[in-house]
């Protein structure tokens, strides 16, 4: 039997479309998102998802960069790396991915991203990640019009809640669940440091409180601190929400109705993979941006 | 006229009986799971070296982030008061006293009379309290005592990126990876810390003389690193740096 003791640890996996063949396609790219916390690469084709991996970042941003695409690949019928005709890379570790042709910033990627999720009508995205949150603004083509960012802070992020559920020994992936199994919804846990949080959730135990209540209070406080943050830009309908703490229904029900507004649907669509599909996006646009090029000379 | 002070602090309770504003008796414990209990503790052991029986002081005054759960106290006082009435007793000419404790940071401006002229204080974010120290400690495995002593011994300024304990301990590991000694990586602990203190202090703007209190200043670490960022070379630092608050909430009595 394995013992169970890494409760933050989520699911590594990769996905593909199988009905698209990228043999008989004019374009293939990738767009690889190294964050701080998962590493996403997602491969484009013609304009459509054909593919993409989601793995945890190890140590350094060149390799966690080639492991995204090598597991991105494994999942699409005989494709390799010298078929990508480019790469952009986005995220955190941007700046060091050796295999990719360009980098572009996380806050342009993930609105390009969300555009082709959600469509055109999304103008406001708020991307929630491991170890930082933003707020954009966009156009009904995908283009940043505003921003804002905490990455200075680890409330209101995906690390935090990674220290809560290691806390409480409930596995990342059903926090968001569980914290809805109280009578009673508890007020939000006071403390806005992680540290303090911590302390002060440890002492709601000891005061008899269950393990999801204090979730609960958590996810609420989180919640909040999110809502802020929101609030100093523009809040303009349709709402979305990317990373992956939109796959945490603990903190996504209780933000959006401290809103007050609908989060979009992202139907079948992965609404973590936003930053790397949005590379991808740029990736193409880049391809054929230098045919155009070619062609007139 | 005799008093008790009480701190009641984050991590530890500090109890201070004087006489004529003169200190008699002092204790110190961990705050435990029972805060009431531990202050009960402190206060019985500082009445019991200091042979006054309680019911025989004219003053019982409570300070800390639990000051207000001291039910005998006859009333509470802010920190940053107790922590100027505190210093003035010993160090007259201190205009800035800067007080990091376990959880809490704060600087207070004072006047000759130990009255509070203005005041900054974090309590929102670990990253400029004690309590960053210990959790960078343990992401290095090395004892909060030792922390200072390895600190003053690096040869060499490593920047440290990560504003927020929570990153900060990734940091640390990472730093641990790409071959820093351990004496370097606690002096950029302490650099860290340090600048976020100092960006605080300043927001009041630092008159001197300047004195550190409360427990970071026991870190001779953290006391070089303050220095340096604060481009001063005269801190004054108390021989007994925690039980300042608990002094100055003491005298309070009598005004």
């Amino acid at each position: 039997m394995e013992v169970e003791s890494e409760y933050w640890r989520w699911k590594e996996y990769n996905w593909s479309d199988p009905d698209i063949n990228w043999q008989e396609a004019d374009i293939v790219v990738a767009g690889i998102d190294v964050g701080s916390v998962s590493s996403q690469c997602v491969i484009v084709t013609d304009g459509k998802l054909l593919g993409y991996s989601s793995l945890r970042t190890g140590s350094n941003s060149p390799d966690s960069a080639q492991n995204a695409l090598d597991w991105a690949l494994k999942g699409i019928d005989e494709l390799t790396q010298d078929k990508i005709q480019f790469i952009v890379g986005t995220g955190y570790g941007r700046v060091n991915i050796p295999i990719s042709n360009k980098a572009i910033t996380e806050i342009a990627c993930h609105a390009r991203g969300a555009n082709y999720i959600y469509g055109p009508k999304v103008r406001t995205i708020l991307d929630m990640g491991g170890q930082d949150c933003k707020s954009i603004n966009c156009d009904h083509r995908g283009k940043v019009t505003a921003f804002l960012m905490n990455d200075k802070c680890a409330a209101g992020t995906g690390r935090g809640m990674e220290v809560f559920s290691d806390l409480l020994g409930i596995h990342i992936e059903k926090v968001g669940e569980m914290s809805f199994e109280v009578d009673k919804e508890p007020s939000p846990v006071s403390s806005t440091c992680v540290v303090f949080a911590k302390s002060e959730g440890t002492a709601l135990l000891r005061k008899g409180w269950s393990r999801n209540e204090v979730l609960a209070a958590y996810c609420s406080a989180m919640a909040h601190r999110v809502v802020t943050l929101i609030e100093r830009i523009e809040m303009i309908p349709e709402f979305a929400i990317t990373g992956g703490i939109s796959k945490n229904i603990g903190v996504v029900n209780r933000l959006v109705e401290e809103l007050n507004v609908k989060a979009m649907d992202p139907g079948d669509l992965d609404p973590q993979i936003a930053g790397g599909l949005g590379a991808a996006l740029f990736a193409e646009a880049l391809v054929k941006k230098a045919r155009k090029k070619a062609a007139k000379t | 006229m005799a008093s008790a002070g009480i701190d009641v602090g984050a991590k530890t309770v500090k109890v201070v009986i004087t006489e004529n504003n003169n200190i008699l008796s002092k204790s110190k414990i961990l705050t435990g799971f029972d805060q009431v209990e531990s202050i009960n503790q402190a206060l019985n052991s500082a009445l019991s070296s200091s042979e006054i029986k309680q019911d025989k002081l004219d003053h019982i005054i409570s300070t800390g982030v639990g000051g207000k759960i001291v039910e005998f106290s006859s009333k509470t006082i802010p920190e940053v008061r107790a922590a100027a009435i505190g210093i003035i007793h010993s160090y007259p000419n201190v205009r800035t006293v800067i007080d990091v404790g376990a959880e809490e940071g704060r600087a207070t401006k004072c006047s000759v009379d130990g009255k509070v002229i203005d005041f900054v204080i974090n309590e929102k974010c670990s990253a400029g309290s004690g309590v960053f120290v210990e959790a960078m400690a343990r992401a290095l495995e090395v004892k909060l005592k030792d922390m200072g002593p390895l600190s003053i011994k690096s040869t060499k300024a490593v920047p440290m990126n990560a504003q927020c304990s929570v990153f900060a301990e990734s940091e640390v590991v990472s730093l641990i990876h790409t071959g820093n000694t351990k004496e370097d990586i606690s002096r950029a602990i302490h650099d860290a810390i340090a600048s976020r203190i100092a960006s605080m202090v300043r927001r009041i703007g630092i008159e001197e003389e300047i004195a550190l209190i409360g427990g970071m200043a026991k870190n001779i670490g953290f006391v070089n690193s303050l220095k340096r960022t604060l481009e001063i070379t005269n801190l004054i630092i108390p021989d007994e740096p925690e039980y300042v608050g608990a002094l100055g909430a003491a005298n309070a009595g009598g005004n």
